[in-house]
């Protein structure tokens, strides 16, 4: 059975994929941001992922205006960087998972999640930024660590999906994921944020307060953070910030109760608050013989135990 | 037809990309996704008006686009993420657009970036709503909400300082 093991949030601002492809990683404004991510690299290494889905969203590179689907799943068998207007980004091809992506499309608009499935397309920044922070440079005629689903999210045009439903997704990804019959462990990523504003007079616009709120309601109370209406997002954490609901797609894919591996938070880079976290899934067995400690529930446990029935996972 | 007005319209400095504006920009901003070719950029750069005519524009959006005006082309329906492919053609930086819509030098804009951004404070709200989402200040904020209620006079004199932003 597939399983997804942990989410990981980051932001994805397009300065950040220049300064890895102009090689200014070592200048002190840009090491602030790129040594936030250190360990997370050296987790990633040590994780070995065999598939990530990625919710990212596309910035007029892959869809203009001409189609603009809210939630679009990445089907192919290969995504190619996009042209963003100076030439795509020095990076590999990404692989996709065509056999698991078609199988999460399947699931999950029998769910009632109404994807749209791109069998071609372009990925942009908002995709390879994330991967660069987590995965390190890779080389452009070398491979990525492993294969990614990318699940393109509309917040672009308002209205993007709500909080809420974004975070039900990734609860129908999950239930998609678990029903797979390979046994393959799977990161799920959301990308964007934090809180920023590129547009307008009030271009500019950060709010260190709200991202501290916005992580930890993501770590500790989701359901809440789900409750979050749009108009807050934009008024908060600015116009573009609102893309902040991505992470709840990520958060929605792991379990209720999650352990915060780790957090970064840096201002600026570029225009953009950056934020970042790994929320890991606690093993199914370690989680529950570390609940059940009252003697009544050891014994109900073990009368359970020996029931034939419900024995999953 | 008057746009209708949004909950959202209330955020000063703002100009929500929704599908209202979608519509009513679709044009600036397919003629902003042409000059992500090289040849759409030379034809442009050697005659912007007779450019702009191969796009359905209102004469009020092609006015925008010639002078560079890049608030108003979002008050038309254009967005950012399209918009700024006009100020990459001119040769422009980002943090260059972003000088020009928010009326500083792009020294002063780098500057305050640096400095931590653009404070919330007294930006939420044209209409005064200025005290910070119940969701950021969480518990804190109730109880000074549920004080604030006890003791009217004490505590409205340190809450209701709303500077608002200047521009529109």
């Amino acid at each position: 059975m597939a399983r997804i093991i942990a989410g990981i949030g980051s932001s994805h601002v397009p300065a950040i994929g220049a300064a890895i492809d102009n090689g200014k990683t070592e200048e002190p404004y840009w090491k602030r941001v790129f040594s936030g991510f250190e360990k997370s690299q050296a987790w990633m290494r040590e994780t070995k992922p065999d598939v990530a889905i990625i919710v990212y969203n596309d910035h007029a590179s892959a869809f203009s205006v001409e189609m603009i689907p809210t939630f679009a799943l990445g089907c192919a068998a290969e995504f190619p960087p996009a042209d963003e207007g100076w030439g795509p980004r020095p990076v590999p091809t990404v692989e996709g998972y065509p056999a698991l992506a078609s199988h999460i499309a399947q699931s999950v608009i029998l769910d009632e999640f109404d994807l749209t499935i791109c069998n071609k397309m372009e990925v942009d920044h908002g995709m390879t930024v994330p991967m660069n922070l987590l995965f390190g440079k890779v080389d452009k005629n070398a491979h990525w660590p492993c294969p990614v689903i990318p699940l393109a999210v509309n917040v672009v045009m308002y209205p993007p999906p709500t909080g809420h439903r974004c975070y039900m997704l990734g609860k129908a990804i999950r239930k998609a994921v678990e029903s797979y019959p390979e046994d393959l462990r799977v990161v799920i990523f959301g990308t964007g944020g934090l809180s920023h504003q590129i547009s307008g007079p009030r271009a500019g616009l950060i709010n260190s307060k709200w991202d501290k709120a916005f992580l930890d309601n993501l770590s500790k109370d989701p359901q809440k953070l789900a409750r979050v209406q749009h108009v807050d997002y934009m008024r908060e954490a600015g116009a573009e910030g609102i893309e902040m609901v991505m992470w709840l797609v990520m958060r929605g894919a792991l379990d209720d109760k999650v352990d915060e591996f780790y957090r970064f938070y840096t201002v600026p880079a570029s225009n953009t608050a950056v934020g970042h976290i790994i929320l890991v899934n606690r093993p199914r067995g370690a989680k529950a013989s570390g609940k059940r400690k009252p003697a009544a529930k050891h014994k109900r446990a073990a009368a359970r135990a020996k029931s034939p029935i419900i024995r999953g996972r | 037809m008057a746009r209708k007005l949004q909950v959202y319209d209330d955020i000063p400095g703002t100009f929500v990309f929704d599908a209202e504006r979608s519509r009513e920009g679709y044009s600036i901003n397919m003629f902003c996704m042409s000059l992500m070719k090289d040849e759409n950029r030379k034809a442009f750069k050697a005659n912007e008006p007779e450019y702009l005519k191969r796009f359905k524009l209102t004469p009020a959006q092609a006015e925008a686009i010639l002078k560079r005006d890049y608030n108003r082309m979002l008050e038309l329906g254009g967005n950012i993420y399209f918009t700024a492919k006009l100020g990459a053609t001119d040769g422009h930086s980002f943090q260059h657009l972003a000088a020009l819509m928010t009326g500083n030098s792009q020294e002063g804009y780098a500057k305050m970036m640096l400095g931590g951004g653009r404070s919330v404070e007294g930006n939420r709200s044209r209409s005064g709503k200025n005290a910070p989402s119940p969701f950021v200040a969480g518990g804190a904020a109730k109880k000074a909400a549920a004080k604030a209620k006890s003791k009217p006079k004490a505590k409205s004199k340190s809450k209701s300082k709303p500077k608002s932003a200047k521009r529109k």
